[in-house]
């Protein structure tokens, strides 16, 4: 199988630090700039390279939710961006910023780099705020919010036969239980299993504990080729694998039960390559879990979601690059030898990326 | 723009940010709004005669350009939909209604639009719905006003 | 196939509503504003002091915390003069927008002329603002009216030039 440790993708690459805020359900008091520098200086401190020798630096995130045109330019004011930096935005997850900043490296332009990303969704209404993403032609005009199209995929899955909402509950109730170990996890507890069924619906088939909370939160990540990674990084954790696929944009014209994308997306990442412990999937509704589960054809003893997943905490533009970051964690923690760490974008799973990690 | 307030509190400040897109369409769309107008719907066909709708200038899933527009519907099915029980400002509809998925009759891929019936137990996959048109067609997608049960059929 | 009365384009409006909150060191800023103040905040490194302030260095990409207030008074870096009129102001036109660096700030920020001919502001020249009554003062920009001329000699190039 094509796995990207091609010859076309030959520097290993490796994360050297991460951080994350506490994702919180709205961050008053902070503006994007505050709410950064304490997290970029974290994940640069951790990772063992002055400031002013990390090669490259990559951000996520959208104006439509800070409600300001080009507002990733001011987030630069957080970095010290001097002498002038190299820098890229991308208007998407963090997560596809490291995309970019991984393939920055494979270029061997420069050796390390910075990735981060930052959303206060809390300053909007997210689930209006992504009907932004849809064609404008026939589907925005309808106001199809996120909730209402996650809905649409959650029925076309429960028409499947596949699954039943006690499945869809324990989706939800197994990210909040997990979410307890997790300090920077927002919604943390239990919920009560067979009572979950009876609670309103907020858009049915979905009930609220189907649907991720509002979040505000920011996320940074260091990453390194392997001469860099190995000097200063006592326990590097390899990407050993990083690819994203997309479908076509119109609910209508997919199969809202499958996502071929994510499939084709592990298999380039060589996920099947070895044991998966721990897979972190950024499924912001609970039968996005169970279908993206079924396409990476999860063994029954993977953890999923130890971090509590997109449904403890769904800062936008950083819950992407969070399920890296979570599964890093697991690993530097001694609690998984190899992870699979997924981010998703645009609406009902349209497109996917898929990260392989494995501890030194 | 920013409230008074007293010490210790936090300034809030209430800010929309409004843009008044007008989009060019093309010549695929261009018909299909055209279509809608005239109370028609349009689908574009692939190279390898699938129906796509609305229609789109490519095929999705070859690249290649997409052929003839032909006339589709206007009655179809349900593949999949969800009820909203409390609409949003930004919904085109002010009481509870489903947006559905709906393959009309001839097409190859579902169109999402809305279903209006009387409650959520009037709606199952599967169903037979119809077009409500507007009084006045514009050459938009709320041309359709919503999609209802079809009649005659139970 | 060319129909006249073909629809060629569509009005596809889009509104957004947010509620925005200031952050620390934009919300001491707008609070000093209330007061009657411009408060800016010192880098600890490199000691420039920042008016309005956004809570970091830009260059040092450290937190700023040292509040620091400064003059309303100041220098015109650079300036333009406006001909196009805007819906948000209600001026006659041509009017006078400048960079005003006020005295004990690093960085210029964005101000109005008013009370003096527009071919008449200048580089270097002296500007002071011009606060609305103090009964109708808030934590917002709006406090201060204008800038106008205080008729002190003008700054020569040099001692502003790096704050262009």
């Amino acid at each position: 199988m094509a796995s990207q440790n091609s010859p076309k993708y030959n520097r290993q690459v490796a994360v050297i630090a991460y951080a994350q805020t506490p994702y919180v359900r709205s961050e008053r008091r902070r503006n994007e700039v505050e709410m950064l520098m304490p997290v970029i200086a974290e994940a640069v401190e951790k990772s063992g390279l002055p400031r002013q020798e990390i090669g490259f630096t990559c951000s996520g995130s959208s104006d439509y939710i800070a409600g300001q045109a080009f507002s990733f330019v001011g987030a630069v004011d957080a970095l010290g961006a001097w002498p002038p930096i190299r820098e890229s935005h991308v208007e998407m997850d963090g997560a596809w910023a490291l995309y970019e900043a991984w393939i920055k490296i494979q270029t061997g332009e420069v050796d390390s780099a910075l990735c981060f990303c930052f959303g206060r969704s809390s300053m909007g209404d997210p689930a209006e705020t992504m009907i932004l993403q849809l064609d404008p032609y026939t589907l925005a005009p309808l106001g199809p919010d996120a909730i209402s199209l996650a809905a649409l995929q959650a029925r076309a899955l429960l028409d499947s036969g596949r699954y039943t909402s006690v499945d869809l509950a324990e989706v939800a109730a197994r990210s909040r239980r997990n979410a307890r170990s997790n300090p920077d996890a927002q919604l943390v507890g239990d919920l009560a299993g067979e009572d979950l069924l009876d609670e309103p619906y907020l858009v049915s088939p979905l009930h609220r504990y189907d649907c991720p909370p509002i979040s505000d939160g920011a996320a940074a990540i260091v990453i390194a080729a392997a001469e860099v990674a190995r000097r200063v990084c006592s326990r590097p954790i390899w990407i050993r694998g990083i690819d994203h696929r997309i479908e076509p944009h119109q609910p209508g014209a997919r199969d809202l039960t499958r996502s071929p994308s994510t499939r084709l997306a592990a298999e380039k990442a060589g996920a099947s390559d070895g044991r998966i412990d721990v897979a972190e999937l950024h499924a912001p509704f609970t039968p996005q879990e169970l279908i993206l589960r079924d396409e990476l054809r999860l063994a029954g003893d993977v953890r999923i979601n130890p971090s509590g997943g997109a449904l403890a905490a769904n800062p936008l533009m950083v819950a992407g690059l969070a399920r890296i970051g979570e599964a890093t964690r697991e690993i530097a923690a001694g609690r998984a030898q190899r992870a699979l760490a997924h981010a998703t974008s645009g609406p009902c799973l349209q497109q996917n990326l898929v990260c392989v990690l494995e501890a030194d | 723009m920013t409230d008074a307030n007293a010490a210790g509190e936090i300034l809030t400040a209430q800010h929309v940010m409004e843009y008044p897109y007008r989009r060019s369409l093309g010549p695929v769309l261009s018909a299909f709004f055209t279509g809608l107008r005239d109370r028609t719907i349009l689908g574009a066909r692939t190279r390898d005669g699938r129906v796509l709708v609305p229609p789109a200038e490519y095929d999705p899933e070859t690249g290649e350009a997409t052929g003839d527009l032909v006339e589709v519907g206007p009655a179809g099915t349900v593949t999949s939909w969800a009820w909203v029980h409390e609409p949003r400002d930004v919904h085109p509809l002010d009481r509870p209604f489903a947006f559905a998925l709906v393959r009309l009759d001839g097409a190859d891929s579902a169109l999402l639009h809305t279903v209006v019936v009387d409650d959520k137990a009037g709606m199952r996959t599967g169903m037979r719905v119809e077009p409500r048109w507007r009084d006045e067609t514009e050459g938009r997608i709320q041309d359709i006003e919503c999609f209802v049960p079809e009649a005659g059929v139970a | 196939m060319a129909d006249e009365s073909a629809i060629q384009s569509i009005v596809t409006p889009v509104r957004m509503e947010y509620t925005f909150t200031p952050g620390a060191a934009s919300q001491r800023f707008l609070l000093g504003l209330a007061a009657g103040k411009l408060m800016g905040q010192r880098c600890p490194e490199c000691r420039k002091v920042y008016v309005p302030p956004r809570g970091a260095c830009p260059r040092c990409g450290v937190a700023t915390r040292d509040e620091v207030e400064v003059a309303d008074r100041g220098t015109v870096t650079t300036f333009c003069i406006v001909r196009v009129p805007s819906e948000n102001i209600d001026l006659e036109l041509p009017y006078t927008a400048a960079q005003i660096l006020l005295d004990g700030a690093d960085i210029p920020f964005f101000a109005l002329i008013q009370e003096c001919p527009w071919d008449q502001v200048r580089m270097g020249m002296r500007v002071e603002a011009v606060w609305r009554p103090e009964a109708e003062w808030g934590p917002t920009f709006e406090n201060i009216r204008h800038f106008r001329p205080t008729g002190e000699p003008d700054v020569p190039f040099e001692r502003f030039q790096q704050h262009l």
